[in-house]
């Protein structure tokens, strides 16, 4: 872009590096070290000075040498950023409340006019890429094959995590019988099986549960003598991290295990960004106990005092929101693990987000806030 | 959480728990569902009534019940108390006998069943010869005479229901004996009725259904005379001694028949239809007594005109110059008459009727002038007006319950003083412990107070609100302006009333406090009336206030009924709770709950569209909050409009499948094309009716979300005296729970007494917490220092409790629908939690908590919580840890009615409706336990002697058919002569009859 500036970046060689922010319709340049790159929140920091934002939460991306526009968002994709920047590292920022993730993205490049427009004015979805990359901090397991080792083969435990989104669970239950070798030989008894997945909901975008699975367990509990409407409640009680383990219809898709030793989690997410991995880990032990425990205690009394951030990550979507809108300093929805270990340490089997108010009304009126 | 559901097997705890909880069905309140067969006994005072479920039920004197029920569940249709026995026979409609026996077993009688029989005739017989249509028991207690269809009368032994086939009195026995031109007009046909002869046990009387009545003689199998009617007989009645006997028949008449030796063929007496000339309806039954002033009481069922009172159920008394037609608001399904045991009377000098008509028991006193109706101890019309609501309040302080039982007896003048003629066995359970209200809301705007201290409920007082409004009816309509020159001289008696002047006066929630007698009651069309006892008359005029629940909200329109119109002016009230001031919601939505605290003299109440408080000490609104959430457009429909939209889419769809049938049909003959277009009409029609038939039930699962409907729904309130704001101080506060999962809590500012006329209370919202799975609240508790649930108002002022621990931490229980949550106080945090629903696929249906004494100590109790679940199982679950103790399967979960009825007490007992009409009880606890305990003892003697002494002159006992209960009574007083003889023969007896029973 800036011929003059490429070439006495390059003639600098590797120690330090150009670096060409864009916030808006305002740039900013300035250098760094390439060998000492420094950690991203130094990094998030500087950037927020020198475009003088320092209370606005934004999106940082780059552009790497295909001309993808790609997130920085963590040590590792910012070092990465860093190192393969040659010459110039070109920076875009977005504010977060309007940050366009489908800007982020292969093929970028070839749709650069688009990505141009699309960073300035964030509304226009008209075209959108093929393929989306989120933020890290917005991947989140959708649903999991589970205790793949202990079941037997012809069982799949599937694991369902319901968000804060429009997305439905969407599928159906019913009555049903199944045979059963026993004993005395062969016997039909009743069963509970999935009568239809609703197009475009949960069930069936995983691909995990088809039509006439017949149902054995929720969230651990044999559904065997239970009616049609206890296994229904017991569904949708659990409806935030449903776990059912059912006996495929179609036993031919079943995985043939031979010396494989682990395989606790089906997460296809993990391996493209390791990076993330504990963190998902951690949202995940959490989301295990807690995912529907976060009850939403508002309080109008007293002075604002610290409140635990206890916003499970596993919700990080729907939390985001409400984390915005009350807490300015958990912007990357990931929780401090030292406030975790505080929840657990307490005993409490749950957490609460405490929202403190002294003015109740606007709250009582807000129902982004009563309907997180 | 999982830890919490195994309990790790403490065998300390574990008997303990054998200690505390035990699960007992304890006894039926109220009034059998679908009666069918009355039964009484005068040896042994005892009544029987049958169900058409198969049930028998058996009762005495007040306390005194017995319940048996028939394994195939088929209507009972006839009881027969065998004479001079603690034993009965049931006819079922399936045609089979059934012996039924009361003994004692472990210093208790007991019902049982001891055989069962079915008549077979001969082979290649039609069942018809041998359908039962009538039943003597002989009062030789050996046999059973047992008339069928086909005019046959087959003898069975007693107790083998070994049957006699040499002693079957054929009809064709019977007929020749009978004139040869009577007989070509008529067969016998069925038998209608059998009589034995008052005075000589071996004379039969015999009716058959064409008209024809015969004597028979047992010994020599022949008839010694003919009754040669002409109408069609409906029943047969002896006069005491045996001179005449009384038919009645299918066209509304009667006829009195001599018994004379010397005339074998005799004409009636007399042939009247007492409601004629006009056609009337049959008289069913009917009675003869005498008396010894010479006027007989006439008393039959039926006979009314029936063009102008066909569809009347009337029983007439008929005494010289008075009569009277009982008119009874539903069918009459028998009826018996008590007169005179003593044994040496001449007269039956009747004393009472008892009707079972469908929906009550109606006892008329035929001694007192007016024959008033005599106020029945037990077998209560629960559902006089249908039940809306239930609440009961345990141990109620003795001033409270004097002054509403005097309330109450200042509203029964009108019934008879006569103590309850039906007395039999001996009540010897333990007086009841304390004294309980079960206080019930009705459709019609009342709410019944019944003592349900014991076996017997009985009701105490009935408030009505109805005064408060202006209804359509106009009160004056309800007196019987009945003129004496009326006729037929009709009087309606009976309670049972089941149509509602107007559906929004239905009650739907109570709330008593038992210390101060305030009342609470809200309804239909969300009016709320707080009330005040007073035991004079009073002439006052309510105060009226308004609570628009929808303030800030714009654009709703409410679609439901309208409000109440109130009265103007005073209004008078009789001694009693009586209104001082109404809350009337905006929009008039039915009150979903209800919450009274007569301490700080408040009252809160909750709609489907939010909740608000109101001071009731100075009559003030204090606040309301909407609770409607802006998506919820059904709350606003009004009642009923899911239902009404159901019924229009089934409506609509069966018109179309109609339609499209009648279009098809119109099109027939119409040439080929159209039966073609028929053809795939119905080829159509049947597809869809097979797409329907072979659908799958299917659960859609979802989670739930904020826009489901009626999340505004207010269900439980709670007033609490806690630590709201901070650990230092505590103040009242008021806690409300919605069907979304949410749960408010408001601050209160109370002025002190002193000043509590000057100061406006204040509320403000202290908290929120919005359950994350969004199951309806459905119940809140705030727990002490020491985990004790806070007392209710006024019970430590009245040292009736222990001052709540203000010391420790108190903790908020937060019960849902799915989950039990225990939180702190007052930063709201999660501590605890059980998720039943997650665990179990049961929901919360009720939830109390309750105080389980041990049977074995005195000194311990705990308070534990009781839940009902939609399975209809009852959980307890422990207090504060919500450790599942013990599972009882209570209710069929198809019963939702019953499980909706369902109501615990204090103490571990509960009621829930088995039927509209009957509660049946329930204990968990091993120390409060109320259930029927009582003895039936052999009337003194028996004098078999007499019987076989002098055969044809004195008659042991007689129990005929449907209904010659007469003649046992005297047969009783008999037997009481002979008693005093001692005659040891006999004693030994009765003592082998006890001891082969066993």
């Amino acid at each position: 872009m800036n011929r003059p500036h490429r070439g006495a970046a390059g003639s600098r060689g590797l120690g330090t590096m150009e670096v060409k922010s864009k916030f808006g319709a305002e740039f900013r340049r300035f250098s760094l070290e390439r060998s000492k790159p420094g950690k991203f929140e130094e990094f998030y920091g500087l950037l927020q000075h020198v475009h003088k934002i320092p209370n606005v939460d934004v999106l940082v991306g780059y552009t790497d040498i295909h001309g993808d526009l790609l997130p920085i968002n963590n040590d590792d994709n910012y070092h990465k950023a860093v190192s393969t920047a040659n010459p110039l590292l070109r920076i875009f920022i977005q504010r977060k409340e309007d940050a366009d993730y489908s800007a982020f993205g292969t093929d970028t490049i070839t749709r650069k006019k688009n990505v141009l427009s699309n960073v300035l004015r964030p509304d226009n979805h008209k075209k959108k890429p093929h393929i989306v990359i989120s933020m890290p901090q917005d991947f989140r397991p959708v649903s999991s094959i589970i205790d793949v080792d202990i079941l037997p083969e012809t069982h799949r435990r599937v694991r369902l995590y319901k968000y804060g989104t429009d997305k439905p669970l969407g599928f159906y239950i019913r009555d049903g019988s199944s045979v059963r070798v026993t004993p005395h030989g062969l016997e039909k008894v009743p069963g509970i099986f999935i009568s239809r997945l609703v197009p475009g909901g949960l069930a069936q975008s995983t691909g995990l549960l088809a039509v006439n699975d017949e149902v054995l367990e929720v969230n651990g509990i044999e559904v065997s003598g239970k009616s049609l409407d206890q296994v229904t409640d017991m569904m949708i009680a659990n409806s935030r991290n449903l776990i059912i383990t059912v006996r495929p219809a179609n036993q031919r898709n079943n995985v043939v295990r031979n010396s494989r030793t682990s395989g606790s989690s089906g997460q296809s997410t993990e391996s493209s960004l390791p990076s993330s991995t504990p963190n998902i880990l951690a949202n995940f032990l959490q989301g295990e106990e807690e995912s529907d425990e976060e009850d939403i205690i508002i309080e109008d009394s007293g002075e604002p005092q610290q409140i635990p951030k206890a916003a499970p990550a596993s919700e990080s979507l729907e939390s985001l929101t409400q984390i915005e809108l009350l807490h300015e300093s958990t912007q990357n929805g990931f929780l401090p693990s030292r406030e975790m270990n505080l929840n657990h340490s307490a005993g409490s089997i749950s957490m609460e987000c405490e929202v403190q108010d002294a003015d109740h009304k606007p709250l009582e009126e807000d129902g982004t806030i009563i309907t997180l | 959480m999982r830890r919490f559901l195994r309990p790790g097997h403490d065998p300390v705890r574990e008997r303990l728990k054998r200690d505390l909880f035990q699960f007992n069905k304890t006894v039926e309140h109220g009034f059998p569902h679908q009666p069918s067969a009355l039964g009484y006994s005068p040896f042994l005072r005892l009544m029987a009534i049958g169900t058409r479920s198969g049930a028998i039920k058996l009762y005495g004197a007040p306390g005194v019940e017995f319940m048996g029920l028939h394994e195939e569940n088929n209507t009972v249709m006839q009881i027969h108390f065998i004479p001079d026995r603690c034993q009965l026979v049931t006819l079922l409609d399936d045609n089979s006998l059934h012996l039924w026996s009361l003994k004692q077993h472990s210093g208790a009688s007991e019902l049982r069943e001891e055989h069962r029989f079915t008549l077979k005739g001969p082979p290649g017989s039609p069942p018809s010869a041998t359908q039962i249509t009538a039943v003597l028991p002989h009062s030789s207690r050996e046999v059973l005479y047992l008339g069928t269809e086909s005019g046959n009368i087959f003898v069975v032994e007693l107790p083998s229901f070994k049957a006699l086939e040499d002693r079957t009195i054929t009809s064709e026995a019977v007929l020749q004996w009978v004139p040869e031109d009577y007989c070509n007009r008529r067969s016998c046909e069925l038998v209608e009725a059998l009589r034995e002869h008052p005075k000589n046990p071996v004379q039969i009387l015999i009716g058959y259904s064409r008209g024809l009545i015969v004597l028979w003689d047992l010994q020599n199998s022949k008839v010694t005379h003919q009754f040669l009617g002409v109408q069609q007989l409906e029943n047969l009645y002896w006069q005491r001694d045996g001179s005449k006997f009384i038919s009645c028949h299918y066209d509304g008449s009667y006829t009195l028949w001599p018994v004379t030796s010397d005339n074998r063929q005799p004409e009636p007496l007399e042939n009247l239809v007492p409601y004629g000339p006009f056609p009337c309806k049959a008289i069913s039954k009917i009675y003869w007594q005498t008396t010894k002033n010479g006027l007989p009481y006439i008393i039959f069922q039926g006979g009314m005109p029936r063009a102008s009172y066909g569809d009347r159920h009337s029983i007439s008394v008929v005494h010289g110059s008075q009569q009277t037609a009982f008119d009874f608001t539903s069918r009459v399904i028998d009826f018996f008459i008590i007169f005179s045991s003593e044994p040496a009377a001449e007269f039956d000098d009747p004393s009472a009727m008892v009707v079972l008509a469908e929906e009550e028991l109606v006892v008329i006193d035929l001694k007192t002038a007016g024959w008033p109706a005599v106020h029945p101890p037990y077998l209560a019309s629960l559902h006089c007006s249908a039940i809306t609501c239930s609440h009961h309040v345990s141990n109620i302080p003795l001033k409270l319950w004097e002054r509403i039982i005097g309330a109450g007896s200042k509203q029964n003048i009108n019934y008879s003083s006569m103590p309850w003629p039906i007395d039999g066995g001996t009540n010897i359970a333990p007086d009841p412990p304390q004294r309980d209200l079960l206080l019930t809301g009705h459709e019609d705007g009342t709410v019944r107070f019944w003592d349900a201290s014991g076996v017997c409920l009985h009701l105490l007082y009935k408030l009505s609100t109805v005064r408060v409004f202006l209804t359509d009816a106009d009160p004056n309509d309800n007196m019987n302006t009945q003129g004496e020159d009326e006729w037929p001289p009709l009087r309606k008696v009976g309670t049972f009333d089941p149509y509602s002047d107007d559906p929004r006066l239905g009650i739907q929630k109570i709330y008593l406090c038992k210390y101060s007698g305030y009342l609470a009651v809200a309804g239909t069309a969300g009016q709320i009336l707080v009330m005040e006892l007073n035991d004079e008359d009073a002439e006052h005029v309510v105060d009226h206030a308004e609570a628009d629940l929808l303030q800030d909200q714009e654009g709703y329109r409410w679609k439901g009924h309208e409000k109440l119109k109130t009265r103007d002016g005073p209004v008078r009230f009789e001694a009693g709770f009586q209104p001082f001031v109404l809350v009337q919601c905006q929009p008039p939505a039915v009150v979903t709950s209800l919450a009274l605290h007569s301490e700080w003299k408040l009252v809160a109440f909750g709609t489907s569209h939010g909740f608000g408080l109101f001071d009731h000490q100075q009559k003030r609104l204090v606040f309301v909050k909407c609770t409607l959430h802006p998506s919820d457009q059904l709350a606003l429909e009004g009642p009923l409009s899911r239902v009404k939209s159901l019924k229009k889419s089934l409506r609509q769809s069966f018109r179309r499948i109609r339609r499209s049938r009648v279009s098809s049909r119109k099109r027939r003959g119409g040439g080929g094309h159209a039966s073609e277009v028929q053809e795939a009409n119905a080829k159509f029609d049947q597809d869809t009716l097979q797409e329907m038939e072979l659908a799958p039930v299917q659960r859609k699962i979802e989670a739930r979300s904020a826009e489901d409907s009626f999340t505004g729904f207010v269900r439980t309130l709670y007033f609490a005296d806690t630590f709201l704001r901070d650990s230092s101080r505590h103040c009242p506060s008021l806690w409300a729970g919605t069907n979304g999962g949410t749960v408010y809590a408001f601050c209160l500012r109370v002025p002190p007494a002193e000043r509590r006329m000057d100061e406006p209370v204040r509320a403000e919202q202290a908290k929120e917490i919005q359950l994350m799975h969004r199951a309806p609240v459905v119940g809140i508790l705030v727990l002490d220092g020491r985990s004790t649930p806070l007392p209710e108002p006024l019970e430590v002022a009245h040292d009736l409790s222990k001052s709540p621990d203000m010391q420790g931490s108190h903790q908020l229980l937060v019960v849902s629908e799915e989950q039990f949550k225990v939180f702190t106080l007052p930063k709201v945090s999660s501590k605890l939690k059980l998720k039943l629903t997650a665990l179990e696929g049961c929901r919360v249906r009720k939830v109390t908590v309750a105080n389980f004494g041990s049977c074995r100590t005195d000194d311990y109790s705990e308070n534990d919580l009781a839940v009902l679940t939609n399975l209809g199982d009852i959980q307890i679950i422990s207090l504060p840890f919500l450790k599942l103790q013990i599972r009882y399967p209570c209710i069929r979960k198809e019963d939702v009615s019953g499980i909706a009825s369902c109501v615990f007490t204090k103490y571990g007992q509960g009621f829930y409706l088995i039927s509209p009409s009957e509660f049946e009880r329930f204990s968990l606890s091993t120390k409060w336990l109320v259930e029927p305990r009582c003895i039936v003892d052999m009337p003194e003697v028996t004098s078999n002697n007499h019987v076989y002494n002098k055969p044809g002159m004195e008659n042991a006992a007689r129990k005929s058919s449907s209904s010659d209960y007469g003649e046992d009574e005297r047969k009783s007083g008999q037997l009481m002569e002979h008693a005093l003889l001692n005659d040891e023969k006999v004693l030994k007896e009765i003592q082998s009859t006890l001891e082969g029973g066993r």
